[in-house]
C-alpha cells in the first residue's frame, strides 16, 4: 500500500532574477514497509525533493499526500504530519544541538508534540536505535559520542514519534566506512522489527543497491528511470544510469560524462540529457532513428508505478520491437 | 510537571557545579557579592546625614586619616561614606539600565533573526535609528523632558543602548538558525517559540551574557557621564564624584584619595563583571569546557 507519494510535484527557486526548476515533474512513491533509494549526482534536485517531501518546502504546483491525503501547509496540519514523516539527516553532528544532552535531543520530539511517558518513551527509541542500556547514554553530549553513535541519537529522536516513513538524506555520507554498515542494518532492522518505509537519498549507488528495494535515479529535476534494484542497477536502460554505474571501480568500461554539470535554471529542450548522453553522441541513437526526438521531442513524466520504467526515447524505441 | 521540576532542580545544580570550577569566575563573583552587600548594608552602619554638606565634619580635601579613612572632599565630607552611599546608586542603576538594554536588544534581536521578511525589515530600521541617535544626548533629552530620578536615568540609559545588542543578537539569530540542528527541531514539528527559547536563546546566551558585562561596565560609565553633565539622579554616585573632583581640581592639587576611591571601584566592578561573564560562558558552553 502506498504511503507517502508525490504527485507531478514542482518545486522552483528564483535567484538573481533566473527561476530555477530544482524538481521538475516528479511522481514517486513510498509504500508501506518498503525502501526506495533515490539516486542522482550533485544538485540534480533530489535533497530538494526530501525536502518537499518533508513538507519543508512548498511545491509550485503538484501535491505530497500521505496516506491518500494531501498535505496541507498550515501550522497544525505540518505538526501532524510531522508525527508521520520523519527526517534522518545527513550530518548528524549539526543536527544535534551541542548544548542538549542525548535525553534531551531525543525527548524534542516527544515534548513538542505533548506526548505522555516521555522517559519511557525515549529509552525505548535510543535502545531501538541500538544504543543500549539507554540511561547510559542519556546524560552524555553530542562531544562525547562518536560519529555513529550520534547518528543512532539523531535516528531515536526520529523514532520517538512513532513515524511510518523516514526520509534519510545521504545518512551514512558523513560517517566511517567501518560505521556505514552499522547504520544501514539498522535502517533495514527497523524495517524489518517495526514495519518502518524510508526513502533514502543518496548519490552512493552502491548504498542503494545494499539497502533498496526500489530505485529511482534522478537527473536535473526529473526521475529519468525507476524500477526494482536488480533491475535498475543490475541491467539499466537508461544511458545515464549505465553511466553512473560504469565508473564504479569493478566496471570494465567507465563511461566518463562529457559537458557541463546540469543547471537548473537552463534545462535543455528535448530529452533533458540529451547535451552529455554517451549514447547520442557515439551516434547509436542516430543508427535507431531516435536522434531527432532526442534533441527536440520532450519525454513525459514517468508515471510512479512499481515497475521498470525509463523515460529516454533510445531505450523505448530498443525495447517495443523485443 | 513534578518530573519537569525536577529536571530543572538537577539543572541549577549541575550549573553550580560547573560555577565552582571557575576560579577567576568565582573572585569575581565574591568582588560582586562583596560589593552588593556593601551597599546593601551601607544604611545599617553609617548615617546619610553626613553626605549633607552643611553637616559635613571634616577639614577641606584633608588627606586619609583615621577619622576619615579615605580623606575627605571640598566640603569636608568623607570619601568612604560617599563611596559606600555612591555604590548604591552606580550599582543600582548599572543593573538596571543593563537589564533593561538587554531585554529590548535581546527580545529584537531574536526577532528580527527569526522572522525573516517585513517584520524583520522594520525591526531593524527602528535599530538602526536608535544607532545612529546621538545616545548620550537622547539620554540628556530623555532624562529633562522625565525629571530627575533614578528610574528617568535608568530609562534613558537603556532606551539608548540596546541598538548595538540587537544588531549582535540579530546576527547570532541567524547563525544559529542555519544549523542543521534548527531544521531537524522543525522537522520534529517546533513552532516559533520552540524554536526561539530551546535554541536560538541558549545560543545567544553567552554572548547576552558577555555583552550584559560591558553593558553595565558602559551603563555605570553612562550614568557618570550624564552626572557630568548634570542630568545626575539627585543622589552621590560614583560619577558625581569623579564629576566634583574635577570640577575642585583634584588632580592638580594631588588629592589622590578623591580621584583614585571612585575610579577604582568602578574597575573593580566592571572587572568582576568581566570574569563572571567568562566563567558563564564557560558553563553554558560545553564545548568551551576544559580549554580555558
Amino acid at each position: 500500500m502506498t504511503l507517502l507519494e508525490a504527485r507531478d510535484l514542482h518545486v522552483e527557486f528564483t535567484s538573481r532574477g533566473r527561476r530555477a526548476r530544482a524538481v521538475d515533474g516528479v511522481n514517486l512513491t513510498v509504500g508501506e514497509g518498503e525502501i526506495v533509494a533515490l539516486v542522482g549526482e550533485s544538485g540534480c534536485g533530489k535533497t530538494t525533493l526530501a525536502r518537499t517531501l518533508l513538507g519543508l518546502e512548498r511545491p509550485a504546483s503538484g501535491t505530497v499526500r500521505y496516506g491518500g491525503t494531501p498535505l496541507a501547509y498550515s501550522t497544525r496540519a505540518l505538526k501532524a504530519y510531522r508525527r508521520e514523516v520523519q527526517l534522518v539527516p545527513q550530518d548528524p553532528t549539526g543536527s544535534l544541538n551541542p548544548r542538549h544532552t542525548v535525553y534531551e535531543a531525543v525527548a524534542e520530539g516527544p515534548r513538542i508534540h505533548g506526548l505522555r511517558d516521555e522517559r519511557q518513551r525515549v529509552a525505548s527509541a535510543l535502545s531501538r536505535a541500538g544504543l543500549r542500556p539507554p540511561e547510559r547514554f542519556f546524560p552524555l553530549y553530542p562531544h562525547e559520542l562518536s560519529g555513529g553513535q550520534r547518528q543512532r541519537v539523531v535516528i531515536a529522536g526520529a523514532l520517538a514519534l512513532d513515524p511510518g516513513v523516514l526520509v534519510a538524506d545521504e545518512p551514512v555520507a558523513s560517517l566511517d566506512a567501518s560505521v556505514r554498515g552499522e547504520i544501514l542494518a539498522l535502517l533495514l532492522r527497523l524495517r524489518a522489527e517495526l514495519g518502518l518505509s524510508a526513502l533514502v537519498v543518496t548519490h552512493d549507488l552502491g548504498l542503494a543497491w545494499n539497502i533498496a528495494d526500489r530505485v529511482a535515479v534522478m537527473y536535473l529535476g526529473r526521475i529519468v528511470e525507476s524500477g526494482p534494484v536488480e533491475q535498475v542497477l543490475g541491467s539499466p536502460s537508461h544511458p545515464y544510469t549505465q553511466a553512473l554505474l560504469s565508473v564504479l571501480p569493478d566496471s570494465p568500461a567507465p563511461v566518463v560524462l562529457r559537458g557541463e554539470p546540469p543547471d537548473p535554471t537552463r534545462v535543455p529542450g528535448g530529452c533533458r540529457f540529451h547535451p552529455r548522453c554517451q549514447v547520442l553522441a557515439a551516434g547509436k541513437a542516430a543508427e535507431a532513428g531516435v536522434d531527432g526526438r532526442c534533441r527536440s521531442q520532450p519525454l513525459g513524466i514517468l508515471p510512479a508505478a512499481s515497475g521498470p520504467q525509463v523515460a529516454c526515447h533510445f531505450a523505448e524505441g530498443s525495447r517495443t520491437p523485443a | 510537571m513534578s518530573e519537569a521540576t525536577a529536571r530543572r532542580r538537577e539543572g541549577i545544580a549541575r550549573f553550580w557545579r560547573d560555577y565552582r570550577a571557575q576560579r577567576a569566575g568565582l573572585y569575581g563573583a565574591a568582588i560582586l557579592v562583596a560589593a552588593v552587600l556593601a551597599s546593601l548594608a551601607t544604611p545599617l552602619v553609617t548615617d546619610p546625614s553626613g553626605l549633607d554638606v552643611t553637616r559635613a565634619t571634616g577639614a577641606k580635601m584633608a588627606p586619609p586619616s583615621l577619622a576619615f579613612p579615605l580623606g575627605t572632599d571640598e566640603s569636608g565630607r568623607s570619601i568612604l561614606l560617599m563611596i559606600m552611599w555612591g555604590s548604591r546608586v552606580s550599582l543600582l542603576i548599572g543593573f538596571l539600565s543593563a537589564l533593561l538594554s538587554m531585554v529590548i536588544g535581546t527580545v529584537v534581536g531574536i526577532t528580527a533573526g527569526h522572522f525573516r521578511g517585513w517584520p524583520s525589515a522594520v525591526l531593524m530600521r527602528v535599530t538602526d535609528w536608535f544607532l545612529v541617535l546621538p545616545s548620550l544626548v537622547l539620554a540628556l533629552v530623555l532624562a529633562a523632558i522625565l525629571g530627575g530620578g533614578t528610574s528617568t536615568i535608568v530609562l534613558a540609559i537603556g532606551v539608548t543602548s540596546w541598538a548595538s545588542t540587537a544588531r549582535l543578537i540579530r546576527a547570532q539569530t541567524l547563525a544559529v538558525e542555519a544549523r542543521p540542528y534548527v531544521e531537524r527541531s522543525r522537522v520534529l514539528g517546533a513552532g516559533h517559540w520552540h524554536v526561539m527559547t530551546r535554541h536560538v536563546l541558549p545560543n545567544v546566551a553567552p554572548l547576552v551574557l558577555a555583552n550584559t558585562t560591558l553593558t553595565v561596565a558602559s551603563a555605570i560609565v553612562t550614568e557618570s557621564t550624564l552626572a557630568f553633565l548634570g542630568a545626575d539622579s539627585g543622589q552621590a554616585s560614583w560619577g558625581s564624584m569623579l564629576r566634583g573632583s574635577y570640577d575642585w581640581g583634584a588632580v592638580t592639587s594631588g588629592a589622590w584619595w578623591y580621584v583614585l576611591p571612585p575610579g577604582l571601584c568602578i574597575v573593580a566592578v566592571v572587572l568582576a563583571f568581566t570574569l563572571c561573564g567568562r566563567a558563564l560562558e564557560a558553563v553554558l558552553n560545553p564545548r568551551l569546557r576544559g580549554a580555558a
